[in-house]
């Protein structure tokens, strides 16, 4: 294919948000995702007006996000688990103050300093809040090398359009893996409308204010239920998730990113072993995909959820399925990778528990803790 | 109901068409009554800036911003743009905005446990960056707005809520003298410490101030004045006793000079 | 097709390009690759590694946990994979710095003195490209089209000479392979 190119997710990253328009970065050094603030600083070295700058840490640097986005700019800021962290009090900010932002996790093994290996640890706080108050970030989990490209472009789009900071939660392997790519044509950040509530001085217009202070309680009322009413617009446009062979699936493994590939590997192997297993996984995290996934619990008997965690995401599922079907939980959290054999085996572990008229169904709930116990 | 003398005095003001209006509201102003203590330096900080900041002719191109603090709602008074910034992060949004809007004035307005605790970090960083923004800095030697806590500049002895036997330096930490830090740092240009206790510091306090904003404009580097100003409702004094108390005990620690200027 | 493949070796051997080289290779011909270097801490003190996935599928995990192929270019690099590789898969080993035979009877071992070759062709850093053409002949993962192509690619904007050097270097490391020499 024309303009394919193999590059490593994080400056697939960097290329899709420069052609998004962003020309801002504000971030501060993390393994293990230190190649996009590269990639940005050697592009933005060459650029005129584009600002790349080192801060002295991660709350100095979401700090800066904040001033850039006031000014106008598409921005972006990037990090890893425990940088993420500290970049929460402005996340809250971004989001009281309505401003634009895309902020990237390359999630690593936690808790605390943890390492540097793949993990979705971090889940909770991506779609869950993360900072203090009542407020949620767009949470974008991609899968593939092309999806990092698409969904950074979606990610700026999104938070022009509902005034909102947007995260993409990636993990360090999608980070560091190449995969061919193409990408999109690049935008012109001239060519976009002017936003209403940027501060650039207040030349022939009523001098304007970015807040969050509300002492006012029914002005601060005021402000989160208007935030909600956002976030249900939100809620209403943009979950996305694939869906993948659950036609005639008895079983469905449910998975995002990095864990859901593995995921699918698995169900490959499932099914040359004749065993009707399907997936599902949601490529937006916040707002998560309930309403496909409730529909599809209707007709499937068994969910297995499979996350690099200790079972986060698997709470939503729940609240999607509502009791319609058995949830168990399958995690290797701590950085470590399964493998698709890996998966296949517990797939097939539940499969074979099922009840095809000989036996009794597998427990609801069960979470398979001990490493390959299924 | 008005005044018993408005309507007189209007036609007096009509009448006498070679008086001049030697005092009035700066355009830098919104026309809103301050909300500060009596006797507190705010209001005459607040005004010094938009003056300045009129002088220059610079409204249209400043944007401004307050700290969390007594002055938080400095956007209530300030007729240009501002963003709040969370608590000790000014710097930090100041250079955001800057570096996306270069031609544009930035400054920050933060107070002493805004600046010199919290948000140390990010205002040496920004001043070793050379950040082309302007700083304002008022210490009052206390966290006013949370209710008169102890803080970075708390002098030896003082007492706070939080250091309710007096500040004891091997206990509480000495007095933090940022502006001296900040003087070492390479990418400051200007840096001064004034008060606003006096007709003279006012005047001293708006030069420094003028200054300031000039550095910038000049795209120069890293610009700060530091303004001893009185906090008479959390020091527990009548106002007059306050600007007696920044005059006589709060300069020994903080002594009013030109900490460093190589604009 | 989905084949895994192993490089790995000490750090200046050129380990991580001639993964990047195969996997463009893959990509200049349509297929599905992923290429995944080792990152971080795990490289600190020398060693690089880095792991292709070449398929015609799309790929589920970038990870090799037993690679068809494992191409060592040292000896702890021997020792580290020596239990990973696949019943009935390939070692390919820098002869010049690997004396042992693998202790393992269901493995095929390739050997291949790339220092050796590289030196003879006056370009002692050529090793990776020697070492890298001589995999390629044997496992016929791509094209020697799209492997030279793949070396244009990677090394654009890089002199002429370099780029003929290293595509020299892909000939002659699957040449000594034709010759029958590598066992």
């Amino acid at each position: 294919m024309a303009g394919k190119v193999l590059m490593r997710g994080t400056h697939v990253l960097g290329e899709a948000a420069i052609r998004a328009g962003c020309r801002a970065y504000f971030g501060y050094p993390i393994t293990p995702q230190n190649e996009l603030p590269e990639y940005m600083a050697a592009a933005f070295a060459k650029m005129e007006g584009a600002v790349f700058l080192q801060a002295e840490s991660e709350l100095a640097s979401i700090n800066m996000v904040m001033g850039a986005s006031i000014a106008g700019a598409r921005v972006m800021t990037s990090s890893s688990s425990p940088g993420i962290s500290l970049k929460q009090e402005g996340i809250s900010y971004l989001a009281a103050m309505e401003l634009p932002a895309v902020i990237v996790n390359m999630m690593r093994g936690g808790p605390g300093l943890g390492n540097i290996a793949p993990s979705q640890g971090d889940y909770f706080q991506a779609t869950k809040g993360g900072g203090h108050g009542d407020y949620r970030v767009i949470v974008l989990a991609p899968a593939y090398g092309q999806e990092i490209a698409d969904m950074t472009r979606a990610a700026f789009d999104m938070a022009d359009k509902y005034r909102t900071p947007v995260m993409i939660l990636g993990d360090g392997m999608m980070g560091q893996m190449m995969e061919p790519v193409v990408f999109p044509e690049p935008l012109d950040p001239a060519s976009f409308p002017k936003k209403d509530f940027v501060l650039d001085g207040c030349q022939g217009r009523p001098s304007r204010i970015v807040r969050s202070l509300w002492l006012d309680t029914n002005l601060e009322e005021e402000l989160n239920w208007r935030l909600v009413r956002k976030y249900e617009i939100i809620t209403e446009e943009i979950p996305d998730e694939e869906i993948y062979l659950a036609d005639d699936a008895e079983v469905i493994v449910v998975a995002y990113g990095t864990a859901a590939r593995i995921a699918k590997g698995g169900v490959h192997r499932a099914r040359e072993a004749g065993q009707k297993i399907g997936l599902f996984r949601p490529k937006t995290l916040w707002p998560f995909p309930y309403e496909p996934l409730k529909r599809l619990s209707r007709k499937i008997r068994h969910m297995v959820v499979f996350e690099m965690s200790t079972g986060q995401m698997v709470e939503d599922v729940r609240l999607a399925v509502e009791g319609r079907c058995d949830v168990s939980f399958y995690g290797r959290p701590g950085g470590v990778v399964a493998t698709p054999e890996e998966i296949a085996r517990v797939l097939s572990g539940v499969y074979r528990r099922l009840d095809h008229g000989r036996g009794a169904a597998a427990e609801s709930g069960h979470t398979f803790r001990s490493v390959g116990s299924a | 109901m008005p005044f018993p003398y408005r309507t007189g005095f209007t036609q007096f003001l009509r009448g006498a068409s070679k008086v001049k209006k030697v005092f009035t509201r700066p355009m830098s102003l919104k026309d809103t009554p301050f909300h500060y203590c009596p006797g507190c330096g705010h209001s005459i900080i607040h005004r010094l800036v938009a003056e300045v900041i009129d002088e220059l002719g610079i409204r249209e191109k400043t944007i401004g911003v307050p700290p969390a603090g007594c002055a938080v709602l400095a956007y209530n008074y300030f007729d240009v743009d501002m963003a709040e910034a969370p608590h000790g992060r000014a710097a930090a949004v100041a250079t955001g905005i800057k570096r996306v809007l270069p031609d544009k004035l930035v400054f920050t307005y933060q107070g002493d446990g805004d600046i010199a605790a919290i948000g140390t970090a990010e205002t040496i960083h920004a001043a070793n960056r050379g950040e082309r923004i302007t700083a304002v800095f008022v210490n009052n030697a206390v966290y006013g707005m949370t209710g008169g806590q102890m803080a970075p500049t708390t002098i030896t002895g003082q007492v706070t809520t939080t250091s309710p036997g007096g500040r004891v330096p091997l206990r509480d930490g000495y007095p933090l003298d940022l502006s001296e830090m900040l003087g070492i740092a390479a990418g400051s240009v200007y840096i001064e410490r004034t008060s606003v206790t006096t007709p003279k510091g006012i005047m001293k306090t708006r030069k420094a101030l003028k200054k300031a904003f000039m550095v910038q404009m000049e795209d120069k580097g890293f610009a700060l004045v530091e303004i001893l100003s009185p906090c008479p409702t959390n020091w527990k004094m009548s106002p007059a006793q306050a600007v007696r108390w920044v005059d006589e005990v709060m300069t020994k620690t903080f002594p009013l000079k030109v900490i460093k200027d190589v604009a | 097709m989905l084949l895994k493949i192993i490089f790995s070796g000490f750090g200046g051997q050129g380990v991580l390009m001639m993964g990047y080289v195969l996997a463009v290779a893959g990509m200049k011909e349509d297929k599905h690759v992923t290429f995944l270097p080792a990152y971080g801490a795990e490289v600190r003190g020398g060693t690089a590694n880095c792991t292709v996935v070449v398929s015609d599928n799309e790929i589920a995990s970038p990870i090799a946990s037993s690679p068809e192929y494992v191409v060592a270019m040292n000896y702890p690099s021997m020792i580290k994979y020596l239990n990973m590789v696949k019943s009935g898969g390939t070692m390919f080993l820098n002869s010049d710095l690997i004396s042992e035979k693998p202790a393992r009877e269901d493995l095929k071992t390739v050997s291949v003195p790339a220092n050796s070759l590289a030196h003879e062709m006056g370009n002692d850093r050529a090793l990776n490209m020697i070492m890298l053409g001589a995999v390629n002949a044997v496992a016929g993962i791509v094209s020697e089209k799209a492997l030279a192509e793949a070396v244009e690619t990677v090394l654009e904007g890089k002199k002429k000479t370099l780029i003929d050097t290293n595509q020299q270097a892909l000939v002659k490391g699957s040449k000594y392979m034709c010759s029958g020499c590598g066992s």
